[in-house]
């Protein structure tokens, strides 16, 4: 029984650094590189506009759905090492 | 063929194949009622909860809304998908080991109190009603434009269909009428853009064609837009936001309002397995985007086609003459949705921002003000008449601006009939009903929704458009934040929780009435909703009421644990609870409690 407690516990901490980790930069393409950061990248030019532009419209979307599936992936690797998988 | 001919084989077609598949998909228990018999295809899962998601407004507004606004609009394309990220990681798997039928169940099965179950059923449906007003009306106002009966009579058809399978089918007749639903949409909005980009990048994929080049004048594309709108005194479409805290909040407020609606989340408890939730939240992504990449595209050259429509020659040379208006403009007249008003009297149709600093410049050219009103809401459905594409595309984009509508209705009904037959009697007042009692009830409570849902489009309240403010507010600030402590955190309890959530749903609340009035009374507004007046308004970094969402889910997150922490922990069987839904093993026997 502690055996377990200290496997979930390790597996849920395992999930949280993932989380974080994953949502640094779900924040970093959206409110940073669409919103906040934008003047800062103004010097690099897509299409005619700048690159803040371009992650405010189609690269932090881009980048959510690369974040998901990496995501899904990982946690699918994690529930099998802890052993907490549905097989 | 007529054109009315066309637009109704599109939609009569359309409309066949929902119905076939409700007679095939019908509902036989409360599990297939509810949550499809929870072994619905991770893929498929997808697609559905992409037209579940997707209503009227991502079909219908949201590109006119970005065309306005240009980069300062931006928050709509993040802030409705940034949200999945958050489904995927923070709530959606958890929920689905948790493995029962609505949201409010976990509620108050978590905080162990029929008090937070019965706070989460009245949030629920405050914000699905307001948001189903908008579909039912959204469905009204594509029947009366391309079936040419009136919008009333549109209404009524549309809520036959959903009553028909939704009511037959429950969730297992929404899952698969949504799967078809999102082809039929998802064509009918990339065919237009794919010819629009085309004819103005020679890119066939409109998402490059945005950042490309404008064949007639060489330059790269919006470069191309944001002189010509400059020229006619308008923002740069480009042009940077000042107040961007006001920004960020509205799109966080998008982004945890989206993780937050219920009708989105109970898609979760459809699927087999813990992990499928996980694969399933990015398979809706793809889908939404998929249209959310066309969007900006459509939005963009929407506007330059329309710029060119109206000055042939070029922004500096003559407008066009209203008597050799395109036919669009024509058949748009007669909805009201487009108006000229001819206020220099020189016969032509003069579009520019009526502002002071382009006085002087309008002075010069004679010009008297702006004269003409076009409604954001017909740049997707007018697209492809303004491109001159084929009769059969106009028909098409028909059909897919009724099922996005129709695809968001259901789902929105689904999750108040639920909350109604399974939290509100099942769960309170008769807990003893049996199987065929309570699916009875929930096709009752389902009627009653959709009749309620077609009276209210009917005779919609004049604060239609704010509402949908309030639906993501309510979502963001009281269910999102009391869904993810439930799973994040196991001090918060029953009393930290209910809290929680009345802070956040009456702090938002009112943050949002006194600028748009009392329950949305007109009139009773206590300050004019200018930013001036919003919180922080004077430092020129003010919250407007639509950003608030944001920050009452900060409120709520704040007391929850404030209360939590001066109250008793909960008991030991909650703490297993909360271990039991972190870990996937076992969600397989969970749903058959």
């Amino acid at each position: 029984m502690a055996n377990n407690n200290t496997n979930a516990a390790a597996y849920w901490s395992a999930n949280l650094r993932l989380i974080i980790v994953s949502l640094v930069i779900w924040a970093t393409v959206s409110y940073g590189f669409g919103i906040l950061l934008r003047p800062l990248l103004a010097g690099i030019s897509v299409g005619g506009t700048d690159l803040g532009f371009w992650f405010a419209q189609q690269g932090s979307i881009l980048t959510f759905i690369a974040l998901i599936f990496f995501y899904a992936w990982r946690m699918n690797q994690l529930d099998k090492e802890f052993g907490v998988d549905e097989e | 063929m007529s054109q009315f001919a066309i637009n109704l084989i599109f939609v009569g077609g359309s409309f066949a194949l929902y119905i076939a598949i409700a007679i095939w998909a019908r509902a036989g228990t409360t599990k297939e009622f509810y949550v499809a018999g929870g072994g619905v295809n991770p893929v498929m899962n997808g697609m559905a909860t992409a037209a579940d998601w997707m209503s009227a407004a991502s079909f219908i507004s949201m590109a006119g809304l970005i065309a306005a606004g240009g980069y300062a609009n931006s928050t709509f394309l993040m802030g409705w998908t940034g949200g999945y990220v958050l489904l995927a990681m923070l709530l959606a798997p958890y929920l689905r080991k948790f493995g029962k039928f609505t949201v409010p169940d976990f509620i108050g099965d978590r905080f162990y109190s029929t008090g937070a179950r019965l706070v989460a059923v009245a949030c629920l449906i405050i914000a699905s009603v307001t948001y189903v007003i908008g579909q039912m009306t959204g469905a009204g106002v594509a029947f009366s434009r391309f079936l040419e009966v009136s919008s009333d009579m549109g209404l009524i058809i549309a809520a036959v269909i959903v009553f028909l399978y939704a009511v037959m089918g429950g969730m297992k007749g929404i899952t698969y009428t949504q799967v078809a639903q999102y082809v039929v949409l998802i064509i009918a909005y990339t065919i237009p853009a794919v010819f629009i980009s085309l004819q103005l990048t020679g890119n066939f994929l409109p998402p490059l064609g945005l950042f490309g080049t404008h064949i007639e004048s060489g330059m790269p594309l919006l470069a191309k837009l944001d002189m010509v709108v400059r020229e006619l005194g308008f923002q740069d479409y480009t042009a940077d936001v000042d107040n961007k805290l006001n920004m960020v909040l509205f799109t966080l407020s998008l982004m945890i309002g989206t993780a937050g609606l219920p009708h989105v989340i109970i898609r979760f408890f459809t699927v087999p397995k813990v992990a499928d939730a996980r694969w399933s939240a990015g398979w809706a992504l793809v889908f939404i985007a998929l249209l959310y990449l066309t969007a900006p595209a459509v939005a963009s050259m929407a506007r330059l086609n329309l710029m060119n429509t109206i000055y042939p020659a070029g922004p500096t040379a003559d407008a066009i003459q209203y008597a050799e208006r395109p036919d669009w403009m024509k058949t748009w007249e007669t909805t009201g949705l487009i108006s000229f008003q001819d206020k220099n009297g020189d016969g032509r149709i003069q579009v520019y921002n009526d502002t002071p600093a382009f006085a002087e410049k309008a002075a010069e050219r004679g010009w008297n003000g702006n004269e003409l009103t076009v409604n954001n809401d017909i740049l997707v459905l007018a697209n492809p008449e303004i491109a001159n594409l084929p009769g059969w595309v106009i028909g098409l984009i028909a059909a897919g601006g009724l099922a996005a509508a129709l695809s968001t209705a259901a789902g929105l009904l689904l999750a108040i009939s639920s909350a109604i037959s399974h939290d509100l009697i099942k769960g309170s007042l008769k807990p003893d009903i049996s199987e065929k009692g309570e699916l009875r009830a929930a096709r009752i409570s389902m009627g009653v929704a959709i009749v309620i849902a077609t009276w209210l489009g009917m005779n919609p309240p004049g604060f239609a458009a704010q509402t949908v403010a309030l639906a993501f507010g309510i979502a963001a600030a009281s269910i999102f934040p009391a869904l993810m402590m439930g799973i994040f955190s196991k001090r918060v309890n029953n009393k930290g929780a209910i809290a929680g959530m009345l802070a956040g749903l009456i702090s938002t609340c009112v943050y949002i009435f006194l600028y748009l009035g009392w329950f949305f009374i007109p009139g009773t507004a206590t300050f004019a909703n200018i930013p001036a007046n919003w919180l922080f308004g004077g430092t020129g970094y003010g919250i407007s009421p639509l950003s608030f969402g944001a920050v009452g889910a900060m409120i709520n997150f704040a007391v929850a644990f404030a209360v939590s922490a001066m109250t008793e922990a909960p008991p030991q069987r909650i703490q297993d609870l909360v271990e039991s839904v972190r870990s996937p093993r076992g969600a397989g026997q969970a749903i058959d409690h």
